[in-house]
């Protein structure tokens, strides 16, 4: 039998070698598998929502239903799927191959984010069938309302809440891990720059979780006790929830995104064989997002209620974060200039990646100005946006790193000739999905309706078209990733002629990873 | 599995500080959303918040104060005893320390049971016919003081688990790790009480 850690004996059998296992491995793949169920659930409630704004009027959901929908839709994708996202799932199983090492610093607090993560997970769904009913505050859990409505918020909330610890013992594990197991020869300089962004991730993961975890407990202490911090009748002040919510919600999304940027940043050497351009300034300006990240929560507030002068600075600072990005996104460019590139399926999706991040980036900018976000603010426009960073950067990062390590993970490779036939599917499916919105909130459409007037009506048709495009190429994605499970060609050890650490194991690797501890003598990306 | 493979041969101690030190942060940082609150509000209600504080005893809350002084002392005892080998005087310092957490909780307790005898409490009549700083004053006292008295009852069971190691010799000279990363939670239970104590019994 192949030595690999699928067919090593645990202490444990069966399911239980998988729930109980403590190998990053097997709980990377326990997380993958979560996610996945959690973004089809997702994305089944974002269809939902596109069949209903179809035509205007009531198509067949009742007003209350669609807040429930967008609400529920924005809690799945954000705390069940995006945040823990890379990180847990292929972070946790690249990150100790990638530095030599044998598995995270703490192995058996992995085993135990992940039950928090599928505990949160199943108080969520509760939330959704008990009490009240579905929250409908939105994911935001905006006070007053949200202290005030009849919902199931507050169940909603401490699910959330447990999700929360699990993205904290998640970052502290990758910190530690990476300080303390780095192989002999493993300099920080020659790491690869997805584990350099698993590092800038953890710590915002570690430093920015338990503001929301106050938060969110203060809001379930308002609607148990009505203590009257939130609101003005008391005293308090309902802007102060909308703070501490950013404070942490904006560093959020660079969890989300980081980790991105950092799996594109190990796709476009090995697919265009040259060395990374700019290896330093791509790890620093990881570092450099994590840190501006904590300053900018205020453009979230523009609309509000703030002094000038404090938005005038945040604006500001907003700017200053798209210089870091900025940095990366030219870098990988550069590394590709004059390089033989690949079309192979990871690199389509990291190119469409770079197109479509630029895309949310730049409207980000927009909203980051002023006087547009009084225009802008609170109209599909946002909506159009974060889509545009949240699935078109993350998601798509995300699909193009499965790709990629796909082989890395089950020794398989995914059908190529379909994996280039959805990835254009999704890619177009994607553009007719959301390019609309973006013209739809320029023209004053606001978000969180489930009805509209009728000169709104081709935008929405349009969308509504795409995101069944859209959902064709998941589906046919997944019948992918699953049908190559077992009859997916063998891949061998490294395919793709990676030059990172974790390409230089079998693969998929055995339970201790290496034969033996590796000494590193290069820089990751040395090809020659 | 070879012994080729250094990492995980033997114990990290160093990682297991470091751990646990990031955890800390954590905590400090949940407090610290609190804290926040304390300063806005009573930045927008210094005058409330000084009458409210004369609703507060002092003497309680300094006699919790030396508790949990006191407490932390023995706590580092013991692990100075564990590190010596002095297993039985360890486990009578842990026991000790327990026994002052019980003891902070108990006057704890008396205290809230006053001011709930009073009326004061959240959404009760009486306070809401006070002043909206004084509200917000006492709304923040009980949460800040709850979530650390629930941090207490979390620092006890730690300490009592330790405790049990230490019986069985899992935790010894050689292995104090544990008994030191308890530690450190505890004392940091207690240095958000010297916090807590000033700002809401000493400043008025
Ligand atoms: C799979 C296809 C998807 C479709 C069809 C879809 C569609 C939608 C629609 C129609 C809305 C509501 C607009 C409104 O009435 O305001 C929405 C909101 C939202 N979506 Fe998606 N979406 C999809 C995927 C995603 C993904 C991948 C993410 C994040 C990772 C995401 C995150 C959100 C969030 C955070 C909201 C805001 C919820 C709120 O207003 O509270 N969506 N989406
Ligand atoms: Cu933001």
């Amino acid at each position: 039998m192949e030595n690999n850690f699928y067919h090593t004996p645990g202490r444990y059998s069966g399911i239980f070698g998988w729930i109980f296992s403590t190998d990053h491995k097997r709980i990377g793949l326990l997380y993958l598998g979560s996610i996945f169920t959690f973004f089809l659930c997702g994305m089944l409630l974002g269809l939902a929502m596109r069949l209903e704004l179809i035509a205007p009027g009531r198509q067949f959901v009742s007003a209350q239903t669609y807040n429930a929908l967008f609400t529920v839709h924005g809690v799945i994708m954000i705390f069940l799927f995006i945040i823990p996202g890379i990180p847990a799932t292929l972070g946790n199983f690249m990150l100790p191959l990638q530095i030599g090492a044998q598995d995270v610093a703490f192995p058996r607090l992995n085993l135990m984010s992940w039950w928090f993560y599928l505990f949160g997970a199943v108080v969520v769904l509760t939330s959704l069938f008990t009490g009240g009913g579905p929250p409908d505050t939105g994911w935001t859990f905006y006070v007053p309302y949200s202290v005030r409505t009849g919902t199931n918020v507050s169940l909603a909330v401490f699910g959330v809440f447990l999700l929360g610890i699990s993205s904290t013992l998640t970052g502290l594990n990758f910190i530690t891990t990476i300080h303390r197991l780095r192989a002999p020869g493993m300099t920080w300089f020659r790491m690869p720059l997805f584990t350099w962004s698993l590092y800038a991730t953890a710590w915002v993961q570690l430093l920015a979780t338990p503001i929301i975890a106050i938060t969110l407990l203060l809001l379930m202490v308002e609607r148990s006790f009505s203590i009257g911090f939130f609101d003005p009748a008391k005293g308090g002040d309902p802007i102060l929830f909308e703070h501490l919510f950013w404070i942490y919600s904006h560093p959020a999304v660079y969890i989300m995104i980081l980790p991105a940027m950092g799996a594109i940043t190990d796709i476009i050497p090995v697919f265009s064989r040259r060395i990374i351009f700019g290896y330093k300034a791509i790890a620093f300006s990881s570092i450099a997002i994590a840190l501006l990240g904590y300053l900018v929560w205020g453009h979230h507030m523009f609309t509000s209620g703030m002094s000038d002068f404090s938005r005038m600075i945040f604006s500001l600072l907003t700017f200053l974060v798209a210089v870091p990005s900025g940095i990366k996104v030219f870098n990988w460019v550069a590394s590709m200039y004059k390089g033989s590139i690949q079309l192979d399926s990871p690199m389509l999706f990291t190119l469409s990646f770079i197109f479509l991040f630029s895309i949310g980036g730049l409207t980000g900018l927009l909203q980051g100005a002023l006087a547009t976000n009084v225009h802008v603010h609170g109209t599909y426009f946002i909506v159009a946006h974060f889509h545009y960073v949240m699935f078109g950067g993350t998601v798509f990062a995300f699909f193009a790193a499965l790709h990629y390590w796909y082989p890395k993970m089950f020794g398989r490779l995914m059908n190529e000739k379909l994996a280039r036939i959805y990835w254009l599917i999704l890619f177009t499916g994607f553009n007719i999905l959301y390019f609309p919105m973006f013209i739809l909130g320029w023209q004053g459409m606001p978000r969180r309706y489930y009805d509209y007037l009728p000169n709104y009506h081709t935008g929405h048709l349009i969308s509504t078209i795409g995101s069944w495009i859209l959902a064709t190429g998941v589906l046919l994605m997944f019948f992918n990733f699953f049908r190559s499970l077992s009859r997916g060609e063998k891949a061998g050890d490294n395919p793709w002629n990676g030059a990172t650490l974790e390409w230089q194991t079998t693969s998929p690797p055995p339970t201790e990873n290496f034969e033996s501890t590796p000494e590193v003598t290069k820089g990751p990306y040395t090809f020659r | 599995m070879s012994d080729k493979i250094v990492q995980s041969a033997h114990f990290d101690y160093t990682g297991s500080k470091l751990g646990m030190w990031l955890f800390l942060f954590t905590e400090i940082l949940l407090f610290g959303g609190l804290f926040l609150l304390y300063a806005v509000y009573r930045s927008l209600y210094a005058q409330d918040f000084h009458n409210a504080a004369q609703g507060l005893s002092t003497a309680l809350g300094a006699i919790n104060t030396i508790i949990l002084l006191s407490s932390s002392l023995t706590m580092a005892l013991s692990i100075v005893a564990l590190r010596q080998g002095r297993i039985k005087y360890s486990i009578v310092l842990q026991t000790i320390t327990i026994l002052f957490g019980l003891a902070f909780l108990v006057n704890k307790y008396f205290e809230w049971s006053g001011h709930i005898h009073e009326g004061i409490y959240p959404n009760s009549p009486e306070l809401l016919s006070r002043s909206h700083g004084e509200i917000l004053f006492y709304g923040l006292y009980y949460v800040m003081t709850g979530l650390h008295g629930i941090h207490v009852v979390i620092g006890m069971a730690v300490i009592a688990v330790v405790l049990s190691f230490t019986a069985r010799g899992t935790v010894s000279s050689e292995s104090f790790n544990k008994l030191e990363n308890a530690g450190l939670y505890w004392h940091l239970v207690d240095i958000i009480w010297i916090y807590l104590f000033p700002l809401f019994y000493l400043i008025t």
